[in-house]
């Protein structure tokens, strides 16, 4: 009988009132890998927080090799070779790959050289692609992945712990990863990976843990198993996977931009020459690797920020007239009766205030309407008690803050203000990113509802298969370039996967030619 | 063997983040840190003078409150000190840190004694109050504008700023008492206006308190009303909160830091006013006398709301009066009444983590096995 790597039981884990983890047991053996599957909010990165020595159990027991730990930090994970991966690199920039594998060992003396070797040889025994001397800020986010990993196994780690590895990879790099994971394993090691996207579950693991709302559901052999199942483990009843897109009518143009280019602050240039129609009636999605200017683009369009060069055309369906948004701020394309409606990514950040209560949050737009000094909190109190009964919002009532509710409702207030303004524009960026199963489809209904009400929908996204599923044409940008724009029907996976770093190539071109 | 010293290891007990917790227990905390600060006070009050704590308990109540002219002091000290909280609550609700109340109280005091000075034997007291009340809030404006149009154009940290304008504030005092000290060269100003009371705010109802006080009131209820009803004051929430939202409803921050600081300002100039005309009728470079620096303690612990911020400046307030009373009655110095205001507040601002945080007491191992 072999013993297992590690063992979980009855992990318990509270946060004032909310039960993160509740009785929770999990055993993975060496030459495994395991996948925790759950939605967000559901206990998984607060359960392998727990096992990495940053959070400590209100209950339970660790077991490493069959023998009771306790793990008080970091370091003592470590000591017991385990190592984690976060979502959020750890990495100084401006040191080379090497030098940040190096970083905050406590040996007397170190080789930099010898050090250098060693990593090489870890890359060439798990088929990983990265020189040790490039420095952090020219690397690519799954180069900087990679030096995490590596970080890890340099330390000898032989349980590892990958947080949502897949977030911010393409395809291609996915596949990549999944590949060295896979010879990690056959190398004996035992891999936890913590995800919410069943493919991926499917395809890399041979076992599936589920969590849901905190609690441990199950564990099963991952070949034993099939999509729909683990979905009904995970939000607890069944629920169809599909999305309705119907064929857009009557569509005209709305939106055009044309030839627009930003620099930020840093003087670097986040988008170049970027060209493209939102038509009415339809959904455009925007596929491309986060950080690649999709960010840019929504905020220049809704008039937050000036860029350098280009035009944003309006065609008002009112007047029939083409106006030019280009040099507006917020307040003056809202003054000239052009609603345009804008979810941003950052939702307590940006699109509400996590302090104030529902009502107050539903007058960030329109608190200024009116003559009167003092603020008017009747329309706004109603409108925030329509949207909390049609979009199903749970919440203790209209005074409670934002900041409270969990993040599918804080979506839901968010997106019911936007969308109570009557829209000819919508723009979401990332408007699912964190959200549970139920509270995503409320969102990509929303939209397809929008759509048929002939707004012109703008849908930033991450998950290639829901672009596919319900966008009429996707638009991908690489660098700040748009690569193609493709139709969302006809288009396939690694067809965009190639477009999203496709970008990349180009400047890389422009920069040899500049020589 | 290595496993079992790990067991050892286990810590003792553990901080978990609470939500909210009702309001009565966080009350209770609250009480139970004043209490603890009793005792803690008790025992150093005892080991350092051998005094009787409990008597010297009785003496601070004895010096706040324990004459009706120590009953009006206490609230007239409580009316500024309220008073100079409220201006900068703007201020602080929207993140801007204006740490130069000092400065801008008393260039409002300035501007009500210079006043008082020139145009004390011309203007009739009914015009001149008037003239003193704008002039005063209007020195006080500009005093808390300047950090702001450097912060709103040229993002200058307005932390530093606001601090050096109280060093410029307290200077520009110190020469002007020159000038105008009586008798010449005394390097003082004395009463102004002694025999003519031009410019000093009216008796009533033969308490020389009672305007200040009730300013102050009025003004407590205006303030709240602005923060909380106005458009003015829901902007300056969201700018506090978050500027990207603020840019993201199209909110012109820069207007609203400067409008901000011109009320915040003039608020502190009115102080000032209050201090000149009011009670002092007098100008010297301590006339506010650090006020300025403890208002921001009010205006925080009562959570920048100004009804909270009666109780809190009447609590500092009523420590101060009586660990005064304390260090003349036991013939100890000042420093010892700093050391019990001291502990208090310590106690007092240290509940605030136990009203957030929960210290948990781990399991033993048994159960966890069990």
């Amino acid at each position: 009988m072999n013993v297992p790597a590690i063992e979980l039981k009855g992990i318990t884990k509270t946060f004032g009132n909310v039960v993160a983890n509740k009785n929770v047991n999990l055993v993975v053996n060496r030459g495994e890998i395991l996948s925790i599957l759950g939605e967000n909010g559901s206990g998984k990165t607060t359960l392998m927080n727990m096992i990495s020595g940053i959070y400590y159990p209100d209950a339970g027991s660790i077991l490493i090799d069959g023998e009771e730990v306790v793990i008080r930090s970091p370091k003592d994970a470590f000591d017991y070779k385990i190592g984690m991966i976060h979502q959020h690199f750890k990495l100084v920039n401006v040191f080379s790959a090497a030098e940040n594998i190096v970083l905050g060992l406590r040996e007397k003396s170190f080789n930099l050289k010898q050090a250098t070797r060693e990593v090489q040889k870890i890359c060439d025994q798990y088929g990983f692609d990265v020189d040790p001397s490039k420095k952090i800020y020219e690397m690519s986010v799954s180069e900087k992945q990679t030096v995490e990993i590596l970080k890890v196994l340099y330390r000898g780690a032989d349980i590892l712990i990958l947080d949502e590895p897949t977030a911010v990879l393409t395809p291609q790099e996915t596949e990549k990863l999944f590949a060295v994971l896979r010879r990690m394993r056959d190398d004996g090691k035992a891999i936890i990976i913590i995800t919410h996207k069943l493919h991926e579950v499917l395809s890399l693991s041979d076992k599936v843990s589920v969590l849901r709302k905190g609690e441990y559901i199950g564990t099963v052999v991952t070949a034993e198993t099939d999509e729909e199942s683990l979905t009904e483990m995970m939000v607890g009843k069944k629920i169809s996977l599909n999305i309705d897109r119907s064929e857009p009518q009557d569509s005209v143009d709305r939106l055009i931009v044309r030839g627009l280019d930003f620099y930020n602050e840093e003087g670097v240039k986040v988008l170049d020459d970027i060209s493209f129609t939102a038509r009415s009636g339809e959904i455009l999605g925007i596929a491309g690797i986060a950080g690649s200017g999709q960010k840019e683009l929504l905020e220049i369009i809704a008039g937050l920020l000036k860029p350098q060069g280009g035009d944003i055309l309006y065609e008002n369906p009112e007047t029939g007239e083409r106006e030019d948004l280009g040099s507006k701020t917020p307040l003056e394309i809202r003054n000239m009766g052009i609603r345009l409606s804008f979810v941003p990514e950052d939702r307590l950040g940006m699109g509400l205030v996590g302090n104030m209560d529902i009502t107050d949050n539903m007058m960030l737009r329109s608190y200024s309407k009116g003559k009167g000094f003092f603020l008017n909190r009747k329309d706004p109190q109603k409108l925030a008690e329509q949207i909390i009964d049609n979009l199903e919002v749970v919440t203790p009532g209209t005074s409670t803050p934002v900041r409270r509710l969990s993040g599918g409702n804080v979506q839901k207030v968010l997106v019911g203000r936007e969308i109570a303004a009557m829209p000819t524009v919508f723009m979401a960026a990332y408007p699912v990113r964190g959200l549970d199963i139920n509270s995503s489809y409320t969102i990509y209904n929303l939209l397809n509802q929008q759509k048929e009400h002939g707004v012109a929908v703008i849908f930033v996204g991450e998950d290639l298969d829901v672009l596919m599923e319900l966008c009429d044409r996707i638009m991908v940008i690489s660098s700040g370039i748009v690569t193609d724009i493709v139709d969302g029907r006809k288009a396939k996976k690694e067809e965009l996967g190639i477009l999203m770093t496709m970008g990349e190539d180009k400047e890389e071109e422009e920069g040899k030619e500049d020589k | 063997m290595h496993q079992k010293t790990k067991h050892v290891r286990e810590p003792l007990f553990h901080i978990v983040k609470r939500d909210a917790i009702p309001n009565w227990q966080s009350i209770m905390i609250r009480v139970i840190a004043v209490a603890l600060a009793l005792l803690v006070n008790g025992i150093v009050i005892l080991a350092v003078t051998g005094e009787n704590p409990i008597n010297l308990y009785i003496t601070m109540f004895d010096g706040a409150i324990g004459t009706s002219r120590r009953f009006w002091s206490l609230m007239q000290n409580i009316a500024i000190l309220l008073c100079l909280s409220l201006a900068v609550t703007p201020a602080f609700s929207m993140r801007f840190w204006n740490i130069g109340a000092e400065g801008q109280a008393l260039i409002g005091g300035f501007a009500t004694a210079f006043m008082m000075i020139r145009f004390g034997e011309s203007l009739p007291t009914a015009v001149l109050i008037p003239v003193l009340l704008i002039v005063s809030m209007l020195a006080g404006a500009i005093w808390g504008v300047i950090p702001a149009i450097f912060k709103a154009l040229w993002n200058t940290n307005e932390t530093l700023f606001t601090l050096m304008m109280n060093y410029i504030a307290i200077q520009l005092v110190s020469y002007f008492t020159y000038v105008f000290s009586v008798p010449k060269g005394s390097g003082q100003i004395g009463i102004i206006n002694r025999s003519s009371r031009a410019g000093w705010l009216p008796i009533v109802n033969g308490n020389s308190y009672l305007v200040n006080i009730l300013i102050v009131a009025v003004l407590t209820i205006l303030v709240y009303i602005y923060l909380r009803f106005s458009k003015h004051g829901y902007e300056i929430e969201v700018v506090g909160q978050s500027e990207d939202t603020a840019r993201y409803i199209g909110l012109d921050v820069r207007k609203v830091i400067i409008r901000t600081m011109l009320l915040s300002g003039a608020i502190c100039g009115l102080a000032g006013f209050l201090l000149v005309s009011g009670t002092d009728h007098t100008i010297t470079r301590d006339t506010v006398a650090g006020r300025g620096f403890t208002a921001i303690v009010v205006s925080w612990m009562a959570h920048f709301n100004p009804f909270y911020m009666i109780l809190t400046s009447f609590l500092i307030c009523f420590l101060e009066k009586g660990a005064v009373e304390i260090a003349t009655v036991y013939g100890l110095n000042d420093s010892f009444s700093d050391i019990i205001t001291g502990v208090i507040i310590f106690f007092i601002i240290g509940s605030e983590f136990f009203i957030n945080y929960a210290v948990k007491r781990n399991h033993a191992r048994g159960e966890v096995q069990a």
